[in-house]
């Protein structure tokens, strides 16, 4: 049973009367485990893709099957436990909360699922130290770099263990040094302790770490092939 | 999410912005401690005013000329002239009221006493000797006039501390003569400090017979009050029903609700002065209420704008699994704290505030303003407070709650 499943995905914008195609007839799926890089230019879909793939959104039409269930029978209350315990989310800009240490905002999903406080510290230090960030673990999120900023929202995704990753342009704030460290972690997520991963990008080189690559124009998918010569991790990355 | 941790969580918002946060409750304080003060103020007043009344005695009676006051607003005709000479003598007779103890008719006014080059404009309490057993005062040098006085409205005057120190200073002020009204009136005795009694303060007063006051200073035929004394408490009613039978016919009434009279026992003033205060207490603190709305205000403003400006956080927190449950109570807790430690600030500054005035009313009016700390009233301000938080906060909340994930993530 595939992890995604969609068919035939429509998300059409309303807005002051005028309606915006963003996605029109979009279907695939992704395997558990599997590592998927969604491409292409901006307005092409993509992220409102994202969207409804990460419960953030509902679609307008057609169907998103989660883990053999629906999207559409989920209440919007079953959504939130869903992001919560089965979805984790890297942004392009970090979000990570201002002026609160590393572990607090690692902990920010722990706030909101029925794990007993007594286990958060530790949850938080291991998915810290997975990122290699644990010698900051104190440091105030916004005294950090912008590579350490995103390996801890890397780390919050990390946290409660999740199905899937959900990464939105992870590196597209980041110098190339600092974005190639992010992919190496991710790939890491990937083939090691087994994390789906769907990433948006723009960059090939990015896209390459995947496993495949879905490619996105207008809203449809112009290409979805596998990836021959992937680019590998390093053994690690500096800590 | 467990409320332990939205108080958590909201408190961190808060001590984010201390400043504005600090601001933000400032409208709260002043409305709590306005309505504390009022109310605590408010409590020590009755408490003084009931406590002279208390002190009048419970077997004290006053006839009152004039009609009675209907409720609060009444009006009171103080100096009608129904109480006359041959009440006095019908009231005294014991077949009319045989519950009466002691009966002594008052007059009274303000008029300038002259002596040397001072002037001092004194009460002048025209009364007999039964004065010094209702009020207890009594002279602490020489003595206070007799009935013979009052016989011969003899022209001797009893006088209190403070009016001894205007006009005559240090020196001794027994056997000498003050003016008053062109006539000359010889200090016989003068009162110790005492202060407020009741509500008259005696140090400010000049007793004279009330034959005297009638004839020379004032000028009238007829009484102010007549002051009773019942047998004992017992008899009180007795005595009231007696002297209404007494002077309705007197003065040819039927209908008691004609009456040209009122007399009144501790218990009627009291109840009446309590209404009066009670009334001053509410109508004062409604007005300091007004400001706990416009406090109420504030923390919406603050909240909204506070919801705004979060609206990034508020995405991401929806992104990793708050539901709008979870938004809604965070933002909820958050107005509700700061009211609620608006309202603890307010209810500390409020008893300061009632302390200190106390202290002064004591120190300078020299009464014995007692501070009473009001525990229902801080408990309701409290209350109040935090409903304040919960009805203004409540729409900024749900405002928060409502925003759509990607939207807010979105948000710049």
């Amino acid at each position: 049973m595939p992890l995604i499943e969609v068919s035939n995905l429509e998300k059409t914008y309303i807005n002051e009367g005028v309606s915006t195609p963003a996605l029109q007839g979009v279907s695939f799926r992704v395997e558990k485990g599997e590592f998927a890089a969604i491409m292409g230019p901006s307005g092409s879909g993509k992220s409102t893709l994202l969207h409804i793939l990460g419960f953030l959104d509902r679609a307008s039409s057609g169907e998103y099957i989660f883990d053999g269930k629906s999207a559409d029978e989920y209440t919007g209350e079953e959504m939130a436990r869903i992001r919560n315990k089965r979805m984790g989310f890297v942004f392009q800009a970090f979000n990570l909360l201002p002026r609160t240490s590393i572990l607090e905002n690692v902990k920010l999903p722990l706030l909101y699922s029925n794990i007993p406080e007594l286990r958060w510290n530790k949850m938080a230090e291991d998915a810290i130290e997975a990122v290699g960030l644990s010698h900051r673990i104190h440091h105030e999120s916004s005294k950090v770099s912008g590579g350490e900023k995103q390996r801890v929202a890397i780390a919050r995704a990390l946290v409660l263990n999740p199905d899937v990753i959900f990464a939105d342009e992870p590196t597209g704030n980041l110098d190339s040094k600092s974005g190639k460290i992010i992919m190496e972690i991710i790939q890491k997520l990937n083939q090691e302790t087994g994390h789906t991963i769907i990433l948006i990008t723009h960059e090939t080189y990015t896209a390459e770490h995947a496993g495949r690559i879905i490619m996105m124009k207008d809203g449809e998918i112009e290409s979805d092939r596998k990836v021959e010569k992937r680019h590998e991790a390093k053994d690690g990355f500096r800590k | 999410m467990t409320f332990f941790h939205t108080f958590k969580t909201s408190l961190v918002g808060l001590k984010t912005h201390r400043l504005r946060s600090s601001l933000t409750i400032l409208g709260v304080v002043i409305g709590i401690t306005s309505i504390i003060a009022v109310v605590s103020i408010g409590q020590g007043a009755q408490s003084l005013i009931l406590g002279q009344v208390a002190g009048l005695g419970s077997n004290t009676i006053a006839v009152i000329p004039g009609r009675q006051p209907q409720g609060p607003s009444g009006f009171v005709e103080l100096f009608s002239n129904s109480l006359k000479e041959s009440d006095l003598a019908a009231l005294q007779r014991k077949e009319n009221v045989p519950t009466l103890k002691r009966i002594m008719p008052v007059v009274f006014g303000a008029e300038s006493a002259y002596y040397g080059g001072e002037t001092y404009r004194a009460t002048i309490f025209g009364a007999s000797d039964l004065i010094t057993q209702v009020f207890d005062i009594f002279p602490e040098k020489g003595s206070f006039f007799t009935d013979d006085d009052i016989r011969s409205r003899a022209d001797v005057i009893v006088i209190g501390s403070k009016v001894k120190d205007e006009l005559f200073g240090e020196s001794d002020a027994l056997g000498e003569r003050l003016k008053i009204k062109g006539k000359n009136f010889r200090v016989i005795g003068v009162l110790s400090k005492k202060g407020q009694v009741s509500f008259f303060n005696f140090d400010e007063m000049a007793i004279v017979p009330y034959t005297t006051a009638q004839q020379y200073i004032f000028g009238i035929k007829h009484f102010h009050r007549f002051i009773v004394q019942a047998e004992n408490e017992a008899a009180v009613s007795r005595t009231v029903r007696d002297i209404q039978v007494t002077l309705r016919e007197m003065h040819g009434i039927d209908d008691p609700a004609k009456d040209d009279f009122f007399v009144e026992t501790p218990a009627d003033l009291m109840a009446r002065l309590s209404t009066i205060t009670n009334i001053l207490t509410i109508f004062l603190a409604s007005i300091a209420a007004i400001s706990l709305v416009v406090g109420g205000i504030g923390i919406m403003n603050i909240m909204l704008v506070s919801v705004t400006e979060r609206t990034r956080e508020i995405g991401l927190r929806k992104a990793l699994g708050a539901t709008r449950r979870d938004i809604l109570r965070q933002f909820l807790v958050e107005a509700i704290m700061l009211t609620g430690v608006g309202g603890f600030i307010g209810i500390i500054f409020g008893v300061l505030i009632s302390m200190a005035a106390s202290l002064a009313l004591s120190l300078y009016l020299s009464v014995s303003w007692s501070f009473s700390f009001p525990i229902s009233a801080a408990l309701t301000g409290l209350a109040v407070s935090c409903a304040v938080g919960l009805i203004f906060g409540i729409y900024p909340a749900r405002k928060a709650a409502s925003l759509s994930p990607i939207e807010a993530l979105r948000y710049e």
